[in-house]
């Protein structure tokens, strides 16, 4: 089962620069949520720091709360590193390890962390998390082939299943469909659809009609200027944002005049 | 004059009264006043044509100095070969299986030895392979930990910025100073008169070290973050992440370059004249007594020259001998270092990620 | 320094994060029942795995340092080392320096004088020959070359610069410079009129001409890979704009390879030049050595070399006869410093343009 996250009063600094100011959001567990918005306005920075993946950029920091199912992500004491386990992400590009096979990039976060994982357990997992990607009948026979021999739709799903076997409870994704075909875009939002049964999901797109798609709640996200922070303009369910949103950046947007 | 008509004329030509010469605007005035605003002055193209003989002469210089720079190829080629041939021609002679198996030892003169042969060089390829072995387990560890540092852990600080100028200071340091360190470390901390092959490793480890850290990190800057962030995101660590993603993935570019750094130090003299030494027989221990190395016996033959056999010495003396144990043992060495050289760039041709 | 570890600086670089929200949001300490497999405990792998990490960052900062450390303790221990002849009675010290240098010098700056020329005479001597040989082959492999030809020069120039010193100066001793006496005899009868060329030419000819060459060769690959690396990065636009605009293909180089490749052909020069003050056996088995300022080329025993000096006198030196010489590598370890230096200077200045 997935979990909800409550963001409140999130700021995120690069250094001293302030590149998102005062997000509060509510995401529901086992829902869609789309962030969307016009470039720098801080959407997936704000994605990235919903696991902690913002601290690998040097001098990146946050104030505020994350909390995931109520507990602080940024509390005194949280191991980032843990908090990934718990939080899966996806990225634009897909990025299966090099070295690895198809069965071993799936194994990879159980097999990165040493934990040790006997041979019929690690089958089953592989099973597990490619059927659950959409990806087992197409990889079941050459799951020791490398995967980058996998086209880039094939690869965004191996990740996908890479991700969720590391059992997290919610699933990040930065726009993972945006250096994808159509055909490809559309396996991975059906299997977005599937997904949310078991995770809470959180995707940035610049794609509206895919938020419309596939997003349960729509979070758009504007800045006022260039070298302005960027901050949360509006947010609703999915239909009020296309249909009748309250908000007039954010219909602008919308219907295309800007952005 | 003549030079104005041609102006007209072009002007007429090209119907476009641009340059207000006078005849021209007096009979269209509107036409004039009209182009002149959206064409401007139009330059009279002709005049700057090349002559044909300015472009023969320009079209023989390029050929010219595409001569020279095939002279200049050519004037680089005839040292290469003179030295592989020579090498090559004047190695075979002496070199055979006695010679890889057999000492120095018992060799007196141009006589020959029990065995058969002329003395060998068993005990400088076992100093060569231990004394690199030992400068290896020097400098891979620590060039490589520095590089991890300089790009995984303070990629930009000033402390790396500082790191890096200096294994560009330490990449600079003439071998046979890197020799007189090692000589002057192990005289005052071991006493005076120390001479071991561990001395040599020191010594060349210092000129290994830089190679490693250079090449590997330039393997490193190369693995793509997009890993370095797939493995964040599944909850690994930064030192697994490091080892088990970002070397691995770098590991056939690594291993080439420390297969490079090792072909660099194999072939050096200078430094272990002064630490390593110079025996006949076979020493196994590193850390204790001389060792000869491959190309401190090719120099020490060198500089034998040749020995002189007395009369009732027989056929079997060779007075020419050292300097051929001398080529034999240049072949060997150049034979390493071109296998090495050649094995280095395999590991990287046939391993590296990005070529298949 | 920037808190690049994700694993210590990050946490404590959130001062802000817990408590300032404290009041009306308060679920954060109380946690609740939640059906987990492992609880949202975040810190409970922490002690373990993050040890780990730090054991891991720590070793990469001490490898890093020691580069530090290395690079002092060379200049420490030949400081240390060379001591003695600085410290030494006044009548040792100058007997030391007579016996070294064949009654020449009396004094360390005496001594070293003549070895200082020589080393910086014959090292700019090898790279005026090799620098033009060098850029040109350099020029045929990237611009004239057919590409399946490209590799295999490529490979053959790594080659060359992978020929251990010793097999060169074996090779220059019996096989080069037997083969130039006729040259530098041609050379000495008809510019013998340049001071530079007086001769007799020397036979053999041990001379600081020979050396040069020797040494020119051995520099060679080492300019021409650096230059062809930046010739092949010519932007492509420029080349082909030039041959747009109707230039022949060597103004197409004079246009935009050299003036793009100007600063790296002078600092590759310069890693040359650093790498030709300190070479040692090749010069030391050609070069017959000799203590004096002169300039004429092709005359024997005229100069030697800081490095070849050090390597030739080293067996037969005494204690302090060492710290002489060791005085000596100090001397240059200073000059391939400065000039290695200069050299990066100026990669940096024209990487910024």
């Amino acid at each position: 089962m997935g979990q909800r996250i409550d963001v409140e009063h999130l700021n995120v600094y690069y250094g001293d620069f302030l590149a998102v100011q005062d997000v509060n959001l509510n995401i529901q567990a086992n829902k869609v949520t789309a962030f969307i918005g016009p470039s720098g306005c801080g959407k997936s920075t704000v994605l990235r720091t919903l696991d902690r993946m913002h601290e690998i950029t040097p001098g990146a920091r946050v104030e505020g709360k994350v909390l995931l199912d109520g507990h602080d992500l940024y509390a005194k004491g949280v191991d980032p590193v843990a908090v990934r386990r718990d939080v899966g992400m996806v990225f634009q590009k897909a990025n299966p390890f090099p070295t690895m096979s198809i069965r071993e990039n799936v194994l990879a976060g159980i097999r990165l962390n040493n934990r040790h994982i006997s041979k019929s357990d690690a089958d089953e997992l592989v099973e597990w998390a490619l059927r659950g990607a959409n990806l087992w009948n197409e990889v079941k026979d050459r799951l020791d082939k490398p995967g980058i021999g996998l086209s880039g739709g094939q690869q965004q799903r191996l990740c996908i299943a890479r991700a969720v076997a590391v059992h997290p409870q919610v699933l990040l994704m930065d726009e993972p469909c945006s250096a994808l075909d159509p055909i490809s875009t559309l396996a991975v939002e059906d299997l977005i659809n599937e997904l949310k049964r078991d995770y809470t999901i959180v995707i940035v797109t610049h794609n509206m009609q895919q938020a419309a798609r596939v997003a349960d709640y729509t979070a758009f996200f504007n800045l006022k200027a260039v070298g302005k922070p960027g901050h949360l303009e509006y947010f609703s369910d999915t239909t009020t944002m296309f249909n009748n949103p309250q908000n007039e950046e954010a219909e602008r947007y919308i219907s295309g005049r800007f952005g | 004059m003549k030079e104005n008509d041609k102006v007209t004329a072009t002007l007429k030509d090209a119907q476009a009264g641009t340059i207000a010469v006078d005849s021209v605007a007096k009979a269209s005035n509107a036409m004039v006043s009209n182009a002149s605003q959206s064409a401007g002055p139009t330059p009279d193209f002709s005049k700057f044509k090349p002559s044909n003989a300015l472009l023969k002469q320009r079209e023989w210089k390029s050929r010219i100095m595409a001569g020279v720079i095939g002279l200049a190829f050519v004037i680089a080629m005839i040292p290469l070969i003179s030295l592989l041939w020579t090498t090559i021609a004047r190695g075979v002679k002496r070199l055979n299986l006695n010679f890889l198996t057999f000492n120095m030892s018992g060799v007196i003169g141009g006589m020959p030895t029990p065995s058969g042969g002329h003395g060998g060089i068993e005990h400088a390829i076992i100093g060569t392979l231990e004394v690199t072995l030992g400068a290896m387990l020097i400098s891979v560890p620590v060039g490589l930990m520095c590089a991890i540092y300089l790009t995984e852990y303070a990629r930009g600080s000033k402390f790396a910025k500082a790191i890096s100028l200096l294994v560009n200071v330490m990449s600079g340091i003439p071998s046979i100073v890197a020799g007189l360190f090692a000589f002057s470390l192990f005289a005052i901390l071991m006493g005076p008169g120390v001479s071991n092959g561990f001395e040599g490793s020191v010594a060349l480890s210092i000129l290994m070290i830089p190679t490693v850290v250079n090449s590997s990190v330039e393997m490193l800057r190369i693995v793509p973050d997009d890993l370095r962030e797939a493995s964040y995101a599944l909850g690994v660590t930064k030192s697994r992440t490091i080892v088990k993603v970002v070397l691995r993935t770098a590991l056939p570019g690594i291993v080439s370059g420390v297969i490079l750094a090792i072909a660099r130090v194999i072939g050096e003299t200078a430094p272990l004249l002064m630490t390593a030494g110079f025996i006949v027989t076979t020493n196994w221990n590193l850390f204790s007594g001389q060792m000869t190395t491959l190309p401190v016996f090719v120099y020490q033959e060198y500089s034998k020259m040749s020995v002189t056999c007395p009369p009732n010495a027989g056929p079997g003396c060779v007075a020419s001998i050292p300097s051929e144990r001398s080529w034999a043992a240049a072949l060997v060495l150049i034979a390493i270092v071109l296998v090495l050289n050649l094995v280095g760039r395999l590991v990287q041709h046939l391993f590296s990620v990005e070529a298949k | 320094m920037a808190n690049t570890s994700e694993s210590g600086s990050a946490v404590e670089a959130m001062p802000a994060a817990a408590g300032q929200i404290g009041a009306g949001l308060g679920a954060s300490a109380g946690g609740g029942a939640n059906d987990r497999r492992d609880g949202l405990d975040f810190t409970n792998a922490k002690s373990g795995r993050h040890s780990q990490d730090k054991v891991f960052h720590a070793v990469a900062v001490g490898c890093g340092a020691l580069i530090l450390v290395a690079l002092g303790a060379v200049v420490l221990f030949l400081l240390l080392r060379a001591w003695p002849i600085f410290a030494g009675p006044q009548a040792k010290t100058s007997a030391v320096f007579a016996s070294l240098s064949g009654g020449k010098a009396h004094g360390f700056w005496q001594y070293v004088g003549p070895l200082v020329f020589g080393t910086v005479v014959i090292a700019a001597l090898a790279l005026a020959i090799a620098f033009f040989v060098a850029v040109g082959v350099a020029l045929f492999i990237t611009f004239y070359a057919r590409k399946r030809i490209q590799t295999v020069l490529n490979y053959v120039v790594d080659l060359l610069a992978a020929i251990p010193s010793v097999i060169y100066g074996l090779w220059g001793a019996l096989v080069l410079v037997p083969a130039m006496y006729p040259f530098w005899n041609w050379i000495s009868t008809h510019l013998g009129w340049i001071p530079l060329f007086a001769g007799p030419a020397a036979n053999p000819p041990r001379t600081v001409a020979s050396a040069a060459v020797i040494l020119a060769i051995m520099i060679m690959p080492i300019i021409t890979s650096m230059t062809r690396d930046i010739f092949a990065a010519t932007p492509r636009l420029d080349q082909e704009a030039a041959l747009a605009l109707g230039a022949t293909k060597w103004e197409m180089i004079k246009l935009t390879a050299l003036p793009f490749a100007k600063s790296g052909m002078v600092s590759a020069s310069m890693l040359a030049l650093g790498r030709a003050l300190g070479e040692t056996m090749a010069v030391m088995m050609v070069l017959s050595p000799g203590m004096t300022y002169s300039w004429h080329w092709l005359q024997a025993s005229k100069s030697q070399t800081i490095a070849a000096n050090i390597a030739a006198q080293y067996p037969e030196a005494d204690s302090l006869g060492v710290s002489a010489l060791i005085a000596t590598g100090l001397v240059l370890f200073v000059i391939t410093f400065v000039v290695n230096l200069l050299a990066r200077r100026i990669t940096k200045k024209g990487g910024a343009r």
